[in-house]
């Protein structure tokens, strides 16, 4: 069987996406999503881990017996996410520090879990792979959307202390709106709920308008045809 | 066939919701005006930027969500909350900060929501709690009520402050805003002083700051107009006094050293407002009897407990959206019997 590669990716990017659909590991997608840098660097992190467990989780499904598999998906998934702390904290100390403790909270994100019950350990290795890929950009999408919102509102930048993903030196900050004298709310908790909600909104807002535009293409071809 | 007689009851009263609204924006008159004496036409200027963008905004809303624009947009329930927001804030507060708050509380809290009767919170208090948040700078920035030397900005120069942040030559905003009687009793507190040394401040009046406490005396005026009106159920406010003066009073009669007493709590910061006009709203507020009661001790006891011990120097906007909260699950303890049945929780 060849799997549909293109309808994985619309999956993972728009119609189930993990943020704004399926809402799971809004811990992270809260917390972190308060300036584009951070939600890049976790939103990367994601993406590594859920390309590597469902690798890993793919490889290893013939010999997983159906009474442990889900101690076995965790045991990868927590050693997946270790090997990624201890690389972030040998090379992006700083965003290592910023971070903090949801690097390791990583291992509890539910999409991750989901995506390796559902998807992974059914399926061979390159369908998988393509999964966690798709899984962890539509992830990586929301975070740097509620990122970007936030940031701009919160402060009029966009993309400030890029140093800390992209070393010393570097220097990407957007001053969008010079002299804005920033929006508080939105950098703190309240304004992560707050912009979900209406990136929630948004995504079914859109989804309902391209399903009306579908259905009245499709009377106008019925009738034509009639 | 028509029937020219329709189903009891046959003596209807005149509840429209325009008339409700029209009754609560009559009702805060006294305060507007006690307003003008103590800081200047400031009020004046926020009130009528506010109503203007409350309307804009409602109608935006309405036409967004598709709904017909006329009715509701005639029913004034906007122009309330801008009303009610505005009362709660600094009179000089600069133009785009009430505007923001008009928006918190238009559009995310009551247009998200559902619109008129369908939202949980109070949106007046969720554009002022936004505020809060946001631009604390500004929205602690009081000007000194009259009698203490302040200044009254007429109605140009209040305009001009607000819409351009400039204040008139000669004067500085150090020199004429000035720290709200909540804000001093709470320094005092937390420098240990003693509750008389605190009052030795000429900020302080007989009952609560000077000047402060005729405006919280006019809006108790308007507020039992109100009650009287039917427009204001007399269970919210009762249970808001009750609760401050029950739950102060013996930590007052006790240790009359380290406590204010009740009635400087009654007369203080924005509890009168809040007792007569916000926690009243029958949307966002409990709906049995025994519950609006409950709903009002609620409120009373949260602002005793945010003002002695909270982060901010005044409690009833938190202490309204905490109550809205919990407004669902006291409605379910509290329902009626009905007549011939039984329990009915």
């Amino acid at each position: 069987m060849n799997p549909d590669y293109k309808a994985l990716f619309a999956e993972g990017l728009w119609r189930n996406n993990p943020g704004l659909v399926q809402l799971l590991g809004l811990c992270p997608l809260l917390a972190v999503s308060n300036s584009v840098v951070n939600a890049l660097g976790l939103g990367l992190a994601t993406l590594f881990t859920l390309l590597l467990s469902n690798g890993l989780v793919s490889l290893t499904r013939r010999w997983l017996m159906q009474e442990i598999r889900i101690p076995a998906f965790v045991l990868i998934i927590a050693s997946t996410v270790t090997v990624l702390e201890l690389l972030m904290h040998a090379f992006f100390h700083e965003l290592y520090g910023i971070l903090g403790i949801f690097i390791p909270l990583i291992v509890t994100n539910c999409t991750i879990m989901a995506r390796a019950e559902a998807f992974a350990s059914r399926n061979a290795l390159l369908p998988a792979l393509a999964d966690g890929l798709a899984t962890g950009l539509g992830f990586l999408a929301v975070l740097l959307a509620l990122g970007g919102l936030r940031e701009l509102l919160g402060h009029g930048t966009l993309l400030a202390d890029a140093h800390l993903l992209f070393g010393e030196g570097v220097d990407l900050t957007l001053h969008l709106l010079p002299g804005y004298r920033g929006f508080l709310l939105a950098v703190l908790p309240m304004g992560a709920f707050m912009g979900l909600g209406l990136l929630v909104a948004l995504h079914r807002w859109l989804d309902r308008r391209w399903q009306q535009r579908q259905q009245a293409r499709n009377i106008a071809l019925e009738v034509r045809n009639a | 066939m028509r029937f020219d007689t329709g189903g009891s009851p046959h003596i209807r009263g005149d509840h429209r919701v325009s008339r409700m609204m029209l009754k609560v924006l009559l009702a805060l008159l006294p305060a507007v005006a006690v307003h003008v004496w103590l800081f200047g036409w400031g009020i004046v200027v926020q009130l009528l930027w506010a109503s203007l963008v409350a309307v804009a905004l409602e109608a935006a809303m309405l036409r967004l969500r598709q709904r017909p624009i006329r009715p509701f947009l005639s029913d004034l329930s906007a122009v309330v909350t801008a009303w009610l927001l505005v009362l709660s804030l600094p009179p000089l507060l600069p133009w785009w900060a009430s505007l923001t708050g008009i928006f918190f509380a238009i559009v995310m809290a009551k247009h998200l929501y559902g619109g008129l009767g369908y939202n949980p919170f109070n949106p007046a208090m969720v554009g002022f709690v936004v505020l809060l948040v946001a631009f604390p700078r500004e929205v602690t920035s009081w000007l000194m009520p009259a009698g203490l030397g302040g200044w009254q900005p007429d109605l140009w120069q209040a305009a001009q402050v607000i819409f351009t942040g400039q204040l008139p030559a000669g004067l500085q905003w150090d020199t004429v805003s000035e720290a709200t009687p909540l804000d001093l009793l709470r320094q005092g507190v937390q420098q240990q002083l003693m509750m008389d040394e605190i009052r030795q401040n000429p900020a302080f009046g007989t009952l609560g700051g000077r000047g402060w406490e005729w405006l919280a005396a006019a809006y108790a005026l308007g507020g039992l107009w109100l009650v009287q009106q039917r427009v204001a159920d007399w269970r919210v406010p009762a249970g808001v006094l009750a609760a401050i003066l029950l739950l102060s009073g013996p930590a007052w009669a006790f240790w009359p050293e380290t406590n204010p007493n009740p009635l400087a709590h009654l007369f203080q910061g924005g509890l009168m407002l809040g007792a007569f006009f916000i926690a009243t709203d029958p949307v966002s507020g409990s709906t049995t009897p025994r519950g609006r009661l409950l709903f009002g001790f609620g409120v009373g006891l949260l602002v005793l407990l945010i003002r002695r011990w909270g982060a901010f120097p005044d409690g009833v906007a938190f202490a309204v959206l905490l109550m809205n909260l919990a407004v669902p699950w006291i409605d379910r303890y509290t329902r009626p019997r009905v007549f011939g049945h039984g329990d009915p929780s």
